[in-house]
C-alpha cells in the first residue's frame, strides 16, 4: 500500500506504524459525569466497519507527522491522507 | 451411514457405491428453537454439541457461503493448551481434551495428531517466563516440559541455534498439542449435527434481526425470515458487522492473517515449532509440506488477503530460524480476517437483547479452540448459564477492568 502523504508525496505504508480509527483523535472530557463510561467506550469500542474507514498511521521512518488516511477495508484502496495536525487545526479554528 | 474400517473394506469390495453425501441440504422451515449464525468451526461445533449433549433438535445453522469458507478453512491447523492467564488455560485445556476424544465423538477422521508444539526462548527471562507458563499449565491439568539447549538439538537439529541476534537456548514443548485436519474438522461436525437432526443451510446471508420489546424474534435472510427462539452469532471476522444491525458495537477490529504453504519436501519438521522472536511458526503437513505463518498484517482488513511486506517479513523469520528453507519453493499464500478483540481474548456470552447471544474475538487461534468454544456455547444456549471453564469471557470485563491479556499490551488489537 502507498500511502499519499500531504508533504512526501507517495511512501510505502511499511514506513508507517498503524494506530487504529481516527475517532481516537478525540479523548473524552475527564470531568463530565459519564467520564467512565465513555472512556470504557473510547479504549474499547470500535465501530470497525467493512468499507472507508479513517485511521491513524504514523510515519515513524520518515517525518514522524501522524496523518489520518482514509483507506477501504474491502479492497486496501487509499482514498486520501491529510495531517492529523492541520484537521485538529482546522476544527479549533471552526469552534 | 457409520464409518469403520469394516465398511471401507465392504465399500472397496462393493464399487464404492454407497458413500452417501455427509449431510443433507434442506430448505430453511420458518421458524427453530435456536438459529445459529456462522457456519465454520465454532457455529458448527455449537450445532453439535446442542444436538449430542443438550438434546436440542429444532436448530439451525446459516451460513452465507458454502461450509469452510471463512477462517475454518484458512488455518495452520495448531491445536495447543499453552496459555498463562487463569481465564483462558482451563478452557484450552478443556478444548484440547475433547480434541483428543473428538473422532471418537464425530466418528469422523479429523487426523488429530499430537505431535507436540515446542515455543523457543533465546533469554534468561524469556526462559523463567515459559517456566511460569509451564507451571500455569500444569496447575490447570496440562501438561509442559522445559526443554534445554541439548534436548532442543536432538529432536530439532536443523534450527540456527547459533543466530547471532536470537541465540536458542531451549524450548517449552507441550507434547499433547499438535495439528488437526481443518476440513476433516469442519466435515466432522457438520455431519454429526446433520444426523441429529440440525438443519444446515448453506448460501443464506443473515441481513438483519427482527427485534420487539428488547426481545430477538429471528433474522432476516437472502432465503427469507427466519424465526427463532434463541440467536446465537459465531462469525468470526464479521462479528462487529453483523452485530451492528442488531445495533450493537463491540470491542474487536478485523484484520487480515496470512498462511503459507511450501512444495512437498521430505519429513523433517517433528511437531509445531514457534519462534515468537522472529514472528515465525511452522509445522508440516502429512503431504510435505511447510505450513507456516507470522503476524497479522496490522491495519483493519475485511480483504481475505495480505500485503507483501508481511510476506517478506514472515520468510526473513523462517530463514533466520531454519536457513534450510532458502532452497524450498513456496507453493501458495492467503489470507483470513481475524476478530481481534481489545484484549486478545473471546467473548462467549448473552448480550443485552434477550434471546442474543455472542461468541466471537479469536483472534488468530480460535481453531484450537473450536471443541471447547462450541461446547461452552451450546451451554449458554441452552441453559443460560455460561459454562465453567468459559466464566471469564463476558462482554463487561472491559468495563470491570478484568481484562484477559495474555501478551500484556493493552487494548491494541494489532499488537496482540
Ligand atoms: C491464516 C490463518 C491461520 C490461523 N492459524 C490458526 C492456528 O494455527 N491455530 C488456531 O487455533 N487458530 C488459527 N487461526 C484462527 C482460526 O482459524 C479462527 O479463529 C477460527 O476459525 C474462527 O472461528 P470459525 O471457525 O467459527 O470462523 P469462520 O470459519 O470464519 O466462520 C464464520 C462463518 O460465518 C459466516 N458468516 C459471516 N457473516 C455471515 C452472515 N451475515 N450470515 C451468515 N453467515 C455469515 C462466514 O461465511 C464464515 O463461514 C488462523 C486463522 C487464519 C486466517
Amino acid at each position: 500500500m502507498l500511502i499519499p502523504h500531504p508533504l512526501l508525496g507517495l511512501r510505502d505504508a511499511q514506513e508507517f506504524t498503524y494506530l487504529g480509527d481516527a475517532s481516537l483523535m478525540d479523548r473524552p472530557d475527564p470531568t463530565l459525569d459519564n467520564a467512565e463510561t465513555a472512556f470504557c467506550d473510547y479504549v474499547f469500542m470500535r465501530d470497525n466497519p467493512a468499507g472507508v474507514h479513517r485511521e491513524l498511521w504514523f510515519h515513524e521512518q520518515g517525518d514522524r507527522s501522524w496523518l489520518v488516511v482514509t483507506r477501504n477495508t474491502i479492497t486496501h484502496e487509499i482514498l486520501g491522507a491529510e495531517l492529523a495536525k492541520d484537521l485538529k487545526l482546522n476544527r479549533k479554528d471552526a469552534q | 451411514m457409520k464409518f469403520s474400517g469394516f465398511r471401507v473394506v465392504k465399500e472397496a469390495l462393493t464399487g464404492h457405491k454407497g458413500w452417501g453425501a455427509l449431510w443433507r441440504n434442506p430448505e430453511p422451515k420458518p421458524d427453530y428453537d435456536i438459529v445459529i449464525i456462522g457456519g465454520g468451526g465454532h457455529g458448527l461445533a455449537t450445532a453439535f454439541y446442542l444436538a449430542k449433549t443438550f438434546g436440542k433438535a429444532r436448530v439451525a445453522v446459516l451460513e452465507k457461503g458454502w461450509l469452510g469458507s471463512g477462517n475454518i478453512g484458512r488455518n495452520t491447523t495448531i491445536i495447543r493448551s499453552n496459555y498463562l492467564l487463569p481465564g483462558n488455560e482451563p478452557f484450552y485445556e478443556f478444548s484440547m481434551k475433547l480434541w483428543e476424544n473428538l473422532e471418537q465423538e464425530t466418528n469422523f477422521n479429523s487426523m488429530v495428531s499430537q505431535r507436540g508444539i515446542i515455543n523457543l526462548f533465546h533469554t534468561d527471562g524469556q526462559r523463567d517466563a515459559f517456566r511460569r507458563r509451564g507451571n500455569a499449565m500444569m496447575l490447570a491439568g496440562a501438561d509442559a516440559r522445559l526443554l534445554d539447549q541439548s534436548e532442543l538439538r536432538k529432536m530439532a537439529p536443523f534450527l540456527n541455534f547459533d543466530n547471532a541476534r536470537f541465540p536458542i537456548k531451549g524450548g517449552l514443548m507441550q507434547s499433547r498439542a499438535g495439528t488437526a485436519r481443518h476440513d476433516g474438522v469442519v466435515w466432522g461436525y457438520a455431519r454429526g449435527a446433520d444426523m441429529r437432526g440440525v438443519d444446515i443451510i448453506q448460501n443464506c446471508e443473515v441481513t438483519g434481526f427482527r427485534i420487539e420489546n428488547g426481545a430477538v424474534k429471528g433474522v432476516e435472510t437472502s432465503r427469507g425470515y427466519i424465526g427463532a427462539g434463541k440467536v446465537g452469532v459465531a462469525v468470526a471476522g464479521n462479528s462487529s458487522r453483523v452485530m451492528a444491525k442488531a445495533g450493537m458495537r463491540l470491542p474487536m477490529e478485523s484484520h487480515v492473517l496470512q498462511a503459507f504453504v511450501s512444495e512437498g519436501l521430505k519429513p523433517t519438521i517433528p511437531g509445531v515449532i514457534t519462534f515468537g522472536a522472529g514472528h515465525f511458526y511452522v509445522s508440516q503437513s502429512d503431504k510435505g509440506g511447510l505450513v507456516f505463518g507470522g503476524d497479522i498484517d496490522g491495519y483493519n482488513s475485511y480483504a481475505q488477503r495480505g500485503n507483501l511486506p508481511v510476506v517478506e517479513d514472515v520468510l526473513e523469520g523462517g530463514m533466520a530460524l531454519m536457513p534450510m528453507i532458502g532452497r524450498g519453493r513456496l507453493l501458495r499464500s492467503w489470507g483470513g480476517v481475524m476478530d481481534m478483540s481489545m484484549d486478545g481474548s473471546p467473548i462467549i456470552d448473552r448480550t443485552d437483547i434477550e434471546g442474543l447471544y455472542f461468541n466471537g474475538g479469536w483472534c488468530y487461534g480460535g481453531f484450537k479452540a473450536a471443541p471447547a468454544s462450541g461446547y461452552a456455547f451450546a451451554h449458554l444456549l441452552a441453559t443460560d448459564r455460561p459454562h465453567e471453564t468459559a466464566s471469564a469471557y463476558r462482554f463487561d470485563r472491559f468495563a470491570r477492568g478484568h481484562i484477559i491479556d495474555e501478551k500484556g499490551v493493552g487494548a491494541q488489537p494489532n499488537l496482540h
